[in-house]
Formats: structure tokens, C-alpha cells, sequence
């Protein structure tokens, strides 16, 4: 567990910062960096290129991207297909929008509810059963909604509550808890404890220390905690795919797979769908790109 | 895993570093008068505890332990496809899975499967660590352009490279038949044949699994103190030497981790499998979670998705086990 070291570490700001400088630091002679460079951009393009290949995709007419000898750029741009691609009969893909959007979003509230003030509490105070409910954070960060489908299928339908938003925003949120739990305690952890103390000898509830204190200074930590848990909700697929039958109940990551297999599949709506639908988390996930070297690895850390 | 929560630095250290206070009163904490004072009974303060984490406790026992226990159960009786329980059979269900034919080679192809995604997963990751933390004009960019597979969705990842595998029309096809690799755009049926379509999917979820792996070791780099690197310099060992003698064994922690999150993430994984070998007939390109997904909603058998699942529950719980005894990723260097 040393690697739960750093991550510690990467909670205070400056410190990090002033780490990562060090590379910079040395003289590095001009064809070393070059090197450098090319091999830089060998990475980038193999990542970015499945979603090039996306993006180019969408904008292509269905004849062209179904065409025996298919050209790798556009020979026009279609960007119509952005707007017709809504209404294409394989699936009702402006609900499935809403219903990914209507999860996420609520999922991710609901874990941010619950999770803060387990994680403030634990991080602050000691009392019985307190190793015993973060072992059981730990169990939950273990399992993962694929392995236990077959349960909470059943579960849901006993419920009465199968095929509804309601049965996967909880889903989602409970198997995104442990993470969210875990990050956030290790950023409240890293407040020194004298700044709640003073607060609270100044006749500060202890809610009110919560509130005013600590949450703006764990704010990074709720922020990661937040686009973790919104983009692990945004692309589930799994529980999805069983707890939710009907078509337009079905977030974007299940409805997509309809499409193949199919004798004339519209590809290029397929991307164009994927884009409007990736490009969102990506931005999210890139904004916390700081956090990821490092403060990361306190939440995933079993 | 209860080793893991006893030695975890995490929940020991926040501790120490606390107010802790007996009667929820962190302010009037001192450690004499913890010591010294009478201890009152452990009820109240958990009654005290509970407004703060009793809706998480409530959240992981009715979604993640309670359908668990719900699934255990399951996978004892006899459950109609409509959905009735008729009652309990036993160990019946297990024998099913157990005695269906393809089950041991599906066993064997997921083992194959966490093995070499894993495995290949973490090779690359080492490369590509030590390529992005190296200074060099546009790295940030390059770093940026890394976390695009993790944040999109793993099913749209899996779709473009299911369409550029497309006979005729894929557009990896195009690029191979240009690159003069193979003859004819039809490319041998990739997506359509069990054993090409799980090759390919084993690529995609290396590629998938890059983003945090690689992540993680770059937070094991910056923990490499710069004197051990000065000191190996000025020794004069060479760039492989410095490397696999220092940098390596300080990279334990964050590979270890590493490991073992990708194991339990690239066994329980569904939709790679489902999107390039979903559509072809057969048990041919199955892994126990495949099949699981199968048994669910092809034949509505539950109970013995159920059995199967406590299998591959019980698979995950013995692979970490063995890693954590062997690896001990959880030990103090």
C-alpha cells in the first residue's frame, strides 16, 4: 500500500506541482528530445485514432461508409447526419439520450448525498464499527454490477421495479459509492485536523464546520469524486443491458449494440451518436487530468 | 481482504490524524482523559455515526449485498423462465453448469483472456509511463490524447473497431490490403470467425485498459526519489541498468495495484465480447461472463446464470487471494 503515499501527497497542491517541475530541470540535448517528440506522437495518434476514424465516419453518407472501397477521409461532409441521425428506426435514440442523461445525473447526486458525509465522518471521527463499515466499502469496490446481474435482476423484479430509471440510478450509484467514499475520505483526511478544531471552539456546528470549513477545502476531491462517478454511470452497460428492456428506457451504451449484426447497419450514425456522446466525458475526465497522476490511486487503492 | 482494511494506511492514518472524540465532541478529545476516562458503552456513539454513513449503509446492503445473498439463494432453486421459484433442487444448477460441454473450454478461454489482456496491458503501460514522463514539447497533449479511451464508452470503442474490421467495407481491412499485409478486403471474416473475433477483442481491451493502467505507474514515477537517480548516475549505471534496478522495484506499489484492479476489471468486463463476438452463433468465443449474460437473457435460465455467477464470483475472490498472498501488494516497502 505505498502507493497510498503519493496520492496523499497530490492532495496538497504545491507539493505535486513542484515534483513534476523536476523533469524540466535537466538539459536535454535537441535530438534526445526530438525523439521524444516522435514517440509523443506515435501515442497520440494510436489513441486518437479509433475516434478519428469515428468522427470521419459520421460525416460520410451511408452509401460512402458502406462503399466496397472506402476512402479513409470524407470526400464530402455530411454534417446533416448530426441531425437525421436522431431518427433512425433501430432505436429511439433521443430517449436513450435522455434516459443515459436522467441516470447519470441522478446517480451521480444521490452518491454525492451519500457518500460525502460518510466520508467526512470516517475521515473525522472514530467510533465503533467504523473499520467495519469501511472494510464493507472496500468488499463493494471489489464486486461489480456484471457479477451480480443475476441478483439484482431478481431483486428488481421482486421490487416491481425492473425496466425503470429508478432500479439503475440506484445501481449506479451503489456500485459507484465505494469509489466516491474512498476519494473523499482521503481528501478530507489530508485537512489538518487544527483548522475544524479552531472552527469548532469558535461555536461552529459541527454540519456548519462541514458546510464552511472543510467542503471548500476538499473541494478537488468532490470535484473527482463527481466526474468519476458521472462517467462511470454515463457508460454502464452491463446491469443495463438486463434490468432494462424496453428500448427507449435504454441508455446510448446498450441501445448502440443494436445496431450490429444487422444487414445494412447505419454506421455512420452509429459515430455521430458516439461523438455526441463521447466528446461530453472526455472533457470532463480532461479537466481532472492533474488529479489523475496520483490522487487517483487513494480511491482505487482496495 | 480483511488483511487489506487492517493494514491499509488510509483509514489508520486519518484516524491518527483526527479529532476524535468518544461522545462526538472532537474539541473536548484529549488523549489523558480518553485513557484514563470510563469507556460508555459503543451503542450511542454508533447511534451517533449513523445520520452520516447509515444512507451509504443502507445503499450497499439493498443494491450490492442483499441481490448477492439474492443471487446465492438463486442459485439454488428452481426458477421457471416466466420467473416462478419452484422450489429448491439442490446443487442441480451447479451440476448444469459444471456439465454443460463448453464450460471448461469457456473456463480456459477466461483465464486466456484475463492473462494475456493483463499481462499485455501492463507491458505497454510500462513503455508508455516512461515515454510521457519524459519533458518534451506537447506532452500534455499527448497525456490528454491518453485519457480518451478511458473516459468514452467502452461499447462505442468496440463499435468503430467492429466496423474497420467489416469484410469489404471495414476500413481496417482498406488499411491492411494498402500496407500489402493481407491480399483482399474481405480480410478473413474477422468479426465473423470465434477465434479472430476474440483476438481482436483481447487488442481492444488491452487498448481500453491502457489509460489507467499507465496512469497508475506514472503515479509510481513520481514517487522515484531524484537522488536514487542521481545516485544510480554517478555510480554509472547505464539507462537498462537504472531502470530495472531502481526505477522498477520503486514502480511495486502502483503495479501491484495496477494489477490487481485490471484483473478484477478485465474478468468481469461484458461489452467488448458482446459487441464483436455477440452476433456470432456458438459458445466458440464465450468467457464465463459472456455466458452468464447468455444464460440470462437467451434461455431466461436465472437460476442457472445465478450458479454460474457464484462461480465466477468465487473465481474473482480466489485469483485475488492468490495474488494478494503471492504479490502481497498491500506490504509497506
Amino acid at each position: 500500500m505505498a502507493v497510498t503515499a503519493p496520492a496523499f501527497e497530490a492532495i496538497a497542491p504545491p507539493a505535486s506541482s513542484a515534483r513534476r517541475r523536476r523533469y524540466t530541470e535537466d538539459q536535454v540535448p535537441i535530438g534526445k528530445l526530438l525523439l521524444r517528440m516522435l514517440a509523443g506522437l506515435v501515442v497520440l495518434v494510436v489513441f486518437v485514432l479509433p475516434y478519428t476514424i469515428m468522427f470521419f465516419g459520421s460525416v460520410k453518407t451511408k452509401a460512402q461508409i458502406r462503399s466496397v472501397e472506402p476512402t479513409y477521409f470524407p470526400t464530402e461532409w455530411h454534417w446533416e447526419n448530426y441531425v437525421n441521425m436522431w431518427s433512425t428506426p433501430e432505436t429511439p435514440l433521443v430517449q436513450n439520450l435522455i434516459s443515459t442523461i436522467v441516470i447519470s445525473v441522478f446517480a451521480t447526486l444521490l452518491v454525492l448525498v451519500v457518500a460525502m458525509p460518510a466520508a467526512y465522518y470516517t475521515a473525522r471521527f472514530r467510533f465503533p464499527g467504523r473499520m467495519v463499515f469501511l472494510f464493507l466499502v472496500i468488499v463493494t469496490q471489489m464486486l461489480q454490477p456484471a457479477v451480480l446481474t443475476s441478483g439484482l435482476f431478481r431483486q428488481f423484479v421482486a421490487l416491481g421495479m425492473i425496466d425503470t430509471w429508478a432500479a439503475m440510478i440506484f445501481i449506479n450509484a451503489a456500485f459507484n459509492l465505494s469509489f466516491a467514499v474512498w476519494i473523499m475520505h482521503s481528501f478530507f483526511a489530508g485537512v489538518p485536523k487544527e483548522i475544524d478544531e479552531a472552527a469548532q471552539i469558535d461555536g461552529a456546528g459541527r454540519l456548519r464546520v462541514l458546510f464552511k470549513i472543510s467542503l471548500p477545502l476538499v473541494w478537488p476531491g468532490i470535484v473527482t469524486a463527481i466526474v468519476f462517478t458521472f462517467v462511470a454511470c454515463w457508460n454502464e452497460f452491463a446491469a443495463s443491458l438486463v434490468v432494462l428492456s424496453t428500448a427507449g428506457n435504454q441508455p446510448l451504451s446498450v441501445a448502440l449494440t443494436k445496431f450490429v449484426g444487422q444487414y445494412e447497419t447505419s454506421w455512420h450514425y452509429v459515430f455521430g451518436v458516439s461523438i455526441v456522446a463521447i466528446i461530453p466525458v472526455v472533457v470532463l475526465f480532461m479537466l481532472i487530468e492533474k488529479r489523475l497522476v496520483g490522487g487517483l490511486t487513494a480511491g482505487s487503492v482496495k | 481482504m480483511s488483511t487489506t482494511s487492517e493494514t491499509s494506511p488510509i483509514p489508520a492514518g486519518a484516524a491518527d490524524g483526527s479529532p476524535r472524540g468518544r461522545d462526538g465532541e472532537p474539541n473536548t478529545a484529549e488523549p489523558a482523559a480518553r485513557r484514563s476516562g470510563p469507556r460508555r458503552p459503543g451503542g450511542r456513539e454508533l447511534l451517533a455515526s449513523l445520520p452520516w454513513i447509515g444512507p451509504a449503509l443502507l445503499l450497499i446492503f439493498g443494491v450490492v449485498l442483499f441481490p448477492a445473498g439474492v443471487m446465492f439463494f438463486n442459485s439454488t432453486r428452481d426458477i421457471s423462465l416466466s420467473g416462478l421459484d419452484q422450489g429448491s433442487v439442490g446443487f442441480d444448477n451447479y451440476v448444469e453448469v459444471f456439465s454443460f460441454p463448453y464450460f471448461w473450454p469457456i473456463f480456459v478461454r477466461t483465464i486466456v483472456w484475463v492473462v494475456a489482456v493483463v499481462g499485455a496491458t501492463v507491458l505497454i503501460s510500462l513503455g508508455l509511463a516512461q515515454i510521457l514522463n519524459k519533458a518534451f514539447p506537447g506532452r500534455r497533449i499527448v497525456r490528454l490524447a491518453v485519457i480518451i479511451p478511458w473516459a468514452a464508452s467502452v461499447v462505442m470503442t468496440t463499435l468503430v473497431v467492429y466496423y474497420g474490421l467489416e469484410p469489404y467495407f471495414g476500413i481496417v481491412n482498406t488499411f491492411l490490403v494498402d500496407l500489402g499485409l493481407i491480399d483482399t478486403p474481405e480480410g478473413y471474416g474477422w468479426t465473423r470467425n470465434p477465434d479472430t473475433a476474440f483476438a481482436w477483442s483481447i487488442v481492444v481491451a488491452v487498448f481500453v485498459s491502457l489509460p489507467f493502467t499507465t496512469y497508475t505507474i506514472l503515479a509510481g514515477l513520481q514517487t522515484v526519489p531524484g537522488e536514487v537517480l542521481e545516485a544510480a548516475k554517478m555510480d554509472g549505471a547505464g539507462p537498462a541498468r537504472t531502470y530495472f534496478g531502481v526505477i522498477l522495484p520503486q514502480l511495486r506499489g502502483a503495479l501491484s495495484v495496477a494489477v490487481l484492479i485490471n484483473i478484477i476489471n478485465v474478468f468481469n468486463s461484458l461489452p467488448i465480447l458482446k459487441v464483436m463476438t455477440g452476433s456470432i452463433p456458438g459458445y466458440d468465443a464465450d468467457t464465463i461472463m459472456t455466458l452468464i449474460f447468455k444464460y440470462i437473457q437467451n434461455q431466461h435460465k436465472v437460476d442457472v446464470a445465478s450458479a454460474l455467477s457464484v462461480v465466477a464470483f468465487l473465481i474473482v475472490i480466489v485469483i485475488v487471494a492468490i495474488y494478494v498472498r503471492v504479490v502481497k501488494p498491500m506490504k509497506e516497502v
